[in-house]
C-alpha cells in the first residue's frame, strides 16, 4: 500500500476524490465511484504519477488493463513508462484471435479475453484495474498472461476492499493499492 | 476534417499510426472490415504520437472536459485530458455509471442503444472535446454531443483516430467540427 510521508497528502486527496454510492449495483453494496477522481485534475494526475513513480524503473514492457475502468488508468501509465497497453476484455469484444479465461462470479461465471500475439513469453507485465474486491478478475488476468509465458510483476489498483480478501486470492502475486475502500 | 488536410500533411507520424492499425475482416459480422486499434497501443511510439497530435491541437483551446465514449474512447481520452489539464468524463452504456445520470438514445443499424453521463460531471459553459477511436455513421458521437449540450456545455470538436468513408468530406458532425487522424486501412488480401 502507498502512504509514505511524502505521499500522504496526495493519497489523502485521492481518497477524498472518490465518491461512495450506496446500494449500487444492488442493495448492500457501497460502490466506490472513481469517476469523481477523474473530475479532479490534480488528484487524477497524482494517481497516475504514483503508479508511474513505482513502475518506471521496473523494466515493465506490458501494462494490461481490465475492461473497462482499467482502460482509464492503464494507458497513461503505459505511455509514461514506455510500455505497451493490452486491453483485457469481456467476451466477443476483441476482433481476431483471442485466448479466454473463465472466472467465478458470485452467481455463475464470466470470461476474460486477450489477443493472441499481444504479449510475448518473457515479457514483464503490470496488471491494472480501478479496484480489487474478491480478486477473481485479477486472477483471471494473471492466468491469461502466465499462460503465454509472461511474468506478472505486480497487480495495481487504486482501491482495495480488504474485507473481501482479494489480496490473499492473488497468492504469491504482489498487490499495490493507493487507498482502502473501507 | 482529416489531419493531413489540416496542418499535418506529410507528417510521418500519421503514416506510422495508420500502419499500426490492424484490419480484421468480417468482424463483428461478414462484410465488415474492422479497424483494430489494439495493435496501435502495442506500438509505444505510434500510440504516444497519436496522443501527442491530439494534445498539440487541443492544449490551447480552453477545453476543460474530455468526454470519452465507452470503451475505446477510454483508451485515448484520459491521456489527452491529463496532458491538457482537463477533466475526463466517461460516456457509458446503460446502467454502468452509479448515481444520477442523464441518458441519450441513438439509432443502430437494427434497434437503438443509449449513452449515459453523470449528472454534475460537466457544468454549463464548459468547453468539451468528445473522443472515440473511430467514427462510422456518427450516431454515437451525435448522442455524445447531445448529452453535453443538454447540460449546457459547448462541444468544441469531436476527435477520432479513424474516420470511415461515410464521414469523408464532412468537416462537421451535427454542426460540430470533426477531426480525424487517418482513414481506414484496406487489407491487402481480403478473403
Amino acid at each position: 500500500m502507498a502512504g509514505k510521508d511524502g505521499q500522504d497528502s496526495r493519497i489523502q486527496k485521492i481518497s477524498s476524490a472518490i465518491r461512495v454510492i450506496p446500494d449500487f449495483p444492488k442493495p448492500g453494496i457501497m460502490f466506490q465511484d472513481i469517476t469523481t477522481l477523474l473530475l479532479d485534475t490534480k488528484a487524477f494526475r497524482d494517481t497516475i504519477d504514483l503508479f508511474v513513480e513505482r513502475y518506471k524503473d521496473k523494466d515493465i514492457s506490458v501494462v494490461a488493463g481490465i475492461e473497462a475502468r482499467g482502460f482509464i488508468f492503464g494507458p497513461p501509465i503505459a505511455l509514461a513508462i514506455g510500455a505497451k497497453f493490452v486491453p483485457m476484455r469481456k467476451p466477443n469484444k476483441l476482433p481476431g484471435e483471442v485466448i479466454s479465461e473463465e472466472y467465478s462470479l458470485e452467481y455463475g461465471t464470466d470470461k476474460m479475453e486477450m489477443h493472441v500475439g499481444a504479449v510475448e513469453a518473457g515479457e514483464r507485465a503490470l496488471i491494472i484495474d480501478d479496484l480489487i474486491a474478491t480478486g477473481g478478475t485479477l486472477c483471471a488476468a494473471i492466468r491469461l498472461l502466465e499462460r503465454v509465458g509472461v511474468h506478472v510483476v505486480e497487480c495495481a489498483c487504486v482501491i482495495e476492499l480488504p474485507e473481501l480478501k482479494g489480496r490473499e486470492r492473488l497468492g504469491d502475486k504482489p498487490l499495490f493499492v493507493l487507498v482502502n475502500g473501507a | 476534417m482529416f489531419a493531413a488536410e489540416n496542418g499535418l500533411k506529410g507528417d510521418p507520424r500519421l503514416q506510422a499510426i495508420s500502419q499500426a492499425i490492424r484490419v480484421v475482416p468480417h468482424f463483428p459480422k461478414p462484410g465488415i472490415m474492422f479497424q483494430d486499434i489494439t495493435t496501435l497501443m502495442l506500438d509505444h511510439k505510434a500510440f504516444k504520437d497519436t496522443v501527442d497530435i491530439f494534445v498539440d491541437r487541443y492544449r490551447d483551446m480552453g477545453i476543460s472536459v474530455v468526454a470519452g465514449v465507452e470503451a475505446r474512447g477510454f483508451m485515448f481520452g484520459p491521456s489527452i485530458a491529463l496532458a491538457i489539464g482537463a477533466k475526463f468524463v466517461p460516456l457509458r452504456k446503460p446502467r454502468k455509471l452509479p448515481g444520477e445520470v442523464i441518458s441519450e438514445a441513438y439509432v443502430l443499424e437494427y434497434g437503438t442503444d443509449c449513452l449515459e453521463m453523470h449528472v454534475g460531471a460537466v457544468q454549463p459553459g464548459e468547453r468539451a472535446l468528445v473522443i472515440d477511436d473511430l467514427v462510422a455513421t456518427g450516431g454515437t458521437l451525435s448522442a455524445a454531443i447531445r448529452l453535453l449540450e443538454r447540460v449546457g456545455a459547448e462541444v468544441v470538436e469531436c476527435a477520432c483516430v479513424i474516420g470511415l468513408p461515410e464521414v469523408k468530406g464532412q468537416c462537421r458532425l451535427n454542426g460540430k467540427p470533426l477531426y480525424i487522424l487517418v482513414e481506414p486501412r484496406e487489407i491487402d488480401n481480403c478473403c
